[in-house]
């Protein structure tokens, strides 16, 4: 246990803390990313498979913990390097040594915060479902009949209407835009971390790196932009928008006007008035 | 030809640093970088001005005691050369350079260009040798050694302790130079008996001086006069994890005998 301690202290031990999180982090960004592609499938396909997760409790709340856990070591971790890098160094140059370093691997901090600030939003956004922070209204509101009968969340109507919105959309391009840099290099970065690199693997880790991450942004980044250009779900999307403004009988509903900010207020105005025309 | 240099210049530790512009006397393309120091310094004496003082010995690029930072890059323009390799040719007339010592909390300022590189000696006396006397050099296959490892062990051990990799890592890391003498002697059938041993107490040592650690982003590859790759830093990442799940060695009951 000893061994394990010092290990885990020390600037190699720390590495690879960053790699084995950055791994796991990598995996789920793919789970997570084929589940979110049902979104170009017919509006059941992915309210079924959030009904699915969702009856699940348990392998919900593991994933969750579990994330945060791997979240909160790969950001804890990347902290204690970035302070104890920078204290290696007190007296700066006066022209700094770039020299053979990718700008993505001095960005990495960088690219860390925004993906950070994006997560926090992100789960703000489609998991609290917090009401003020979406310019559209009360997503906890919608509401579908699902092939099997029952009452679930309209999923497929909620991601729609959110990435109408085109500060919504243009945010999660940009923080995916961030995680490609993030990934570009650190895809690469991790396999070194590990001690998993020679001549012969350094050439197809970096394709990997590169392939991977270009997969990702383009997985991910189709979403808003395919319907933020009204492609995909416009037109079911206007069906269950009636939901979010009139509020069927029940304690916890409110009247949208008092959970939204002015400027939200008017954005949906807005909308409301480009859908009547 | 004759160029303008930007100069740090400091009197020891605890007075701080600025730059200074000298403009040189006039020059020959084909000095080295450290023979045109000398004509400056020979130049500011005669004027009754401190010279600047540098840290030099071999001049023909296998000593390591050579350093600078020349144009935000340490030992200068050039892939694989170090400052004393590097020629005035490689400048144009009139240029402007600037020059700083490399910059480390691990490597204190001593005066001028001139830092205290002796970090680099403590990690070595960590671990970065062979406790058994090795002998002269024994018969040829006497001890069969692969090929590529011999390659392999020759390419860390050209390694000549200069400390760019250091100067030119954004957390002014000492990984290159420590994965090169760890796996120099790791490569080597010499050198099995305490690899994993030495390269835990090379980390510890490294660790302990304050060096940062390595983000890869390779600038220390790309100045190191010796081109020792970064292949080198995972080789020693591979023999740190090995170390742990090795574990500490038994404990031998009874004291033997
Ligand atoms: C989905 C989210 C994320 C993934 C998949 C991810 C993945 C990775 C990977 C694979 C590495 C390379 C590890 C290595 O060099 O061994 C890395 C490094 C890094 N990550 Fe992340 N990361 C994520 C989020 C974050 C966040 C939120 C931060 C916030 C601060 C962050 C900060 C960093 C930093 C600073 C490094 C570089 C550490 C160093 O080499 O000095 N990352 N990340
Ligand atoms: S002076 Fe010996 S390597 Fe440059």
């Amino acid at each position: 246990m000893n061994s394990m301690i010092s290990f885990f202290k020390s600037s190699l031990g720390k590495k690879y803390l960053m790699a084995v999180t950055g791994i796991l982090l990598f995996l789920f960004l793919i789970g997570h990313l084929i589940g979110n592609l049902q979104i170009f499938g017919p509006p059941e396909l992915i309210n079924q498979y959030a009904h699915f997760l969702h009856s699940k409790p348990l392998l919900v709340w593991g994933a969750r913990l579990g994330l945060l856990l791997i979240v909160g070591i790969h950001i804890s971790t990347a902290a204690q390097l970035t302070r104890e890098n920078r204290q290696a160094r007190p007296v700066a140059y006066a022209v700094p040594p770039v020299y053979g370093s990718s700008w993505q691997s001095r960005y990495m901090l960088v690219s860390g915060l925004v993906i950070l600030a994006f997560i926090v939003y992100h789960l703000a956004h489609f998991t609290a479902l917090l009401p003020g922070i979406n310019g559209v209204g009360d997503f906890r509101r919608l509401e579908t009949t699902l092939p099997g009968g029952e009452k679930g969340r309209d999923v497929y109507a909620m991601v729609v209407l959110g990435f109408q919105v085109w500060w919504v959309a243009l945010f999660y391009l940009v923080a995916q835009g961030l995680l490609f840099v993030h990934l570009g290099h650190g895809l690469a970065s991790m396999f070194q971390s590990l001690g998993f690199r020679n001549h012969v693997w350094a050439p197809r880790i970096a394709w990997f790196a590169r392939g991977a991450s270009t997969a990702l942004l383009i997985g991910y980044a189709a979403i808003p932009a395919a319907i933020y250009l009204r492609l995909i779900g416009a037109s079911h999307a206007e069906k269950a928008k009636h939901q979010l403004a009139v509020s069927p009988a029940g304690p916890r509903m409110f009247s949208i006007q008092t959970a939204l900010s002015p400027l939200e207020a008017d954005l949906s105005a807005e909308t409301g008035k480009e859908a009547a025309k | 030809m004759k160029v303008t240099l930007k100069v740090w210049r400091q009197k020891n530790r605890h007075t701080p640093g600025h730059f200074a512009s000298y403009q040189t006397p006039q020059l020959n393309p084909n000095m080295s970088f450290l023979e045109m120091l000398d004509v400056v310094n020979e130049d500011l004496a005669s004027r009754g001005e401190e010279p600047i003082a540098f840290d030099h010995d071999c001049r023909e690029g296998i000593c390591g005691t050579c350093s600078l930072v020349i144009n935000g890059k340490p030992h200068g323009p050039h892939r694989g050369v170090a400052t004393c390799q590097t020629y005035l040719r490689s400048f144009k007339d009139g240029d402007e350079i600037i020059v700083e010592p490399f910059r480390a909390r691990a490597f204190p300022l001593v005066k001028d260009l001139v830092v205290d590189r002796q970090a680099f000696d403590r990690i070595q006396h960590a671990g970065g040798f062979i406790t058994v006397r090795t002998g002269s050099p024994p018969d040829a296959n006497a001890i069969p050694v692969p090929k590529e490892s011999a390659d392999l062990a020759m390419d860390a051990a050209q390694c000549i302790g200069c400390g760019a990799c250091v100067a030119a890592c954004k957390n002014a890391s000492a990984m290159l130079f420590v994965a090169a003498k760890v796996s120099h002697l790791g490569l080597l059938p010499q050198g099995q008996p305490e690899r994993y041993r030495r390269v835990q107490a090379m980390v510890k040592q490294m660790d302990a001086e304050g060096f940062g650690a390595c983000t890869v982003t390779g600038s220390c590859e790309a100045v190191c006069p010796k081109e020792i790759t970064l292949d080198f830093i995972a080789r020693m990442n591979r023999d740190y994890g090995v170390a742990l799940l090795r574990g500490a060695p038994k404990k031998i009951a009874g004291g033997g005998a």
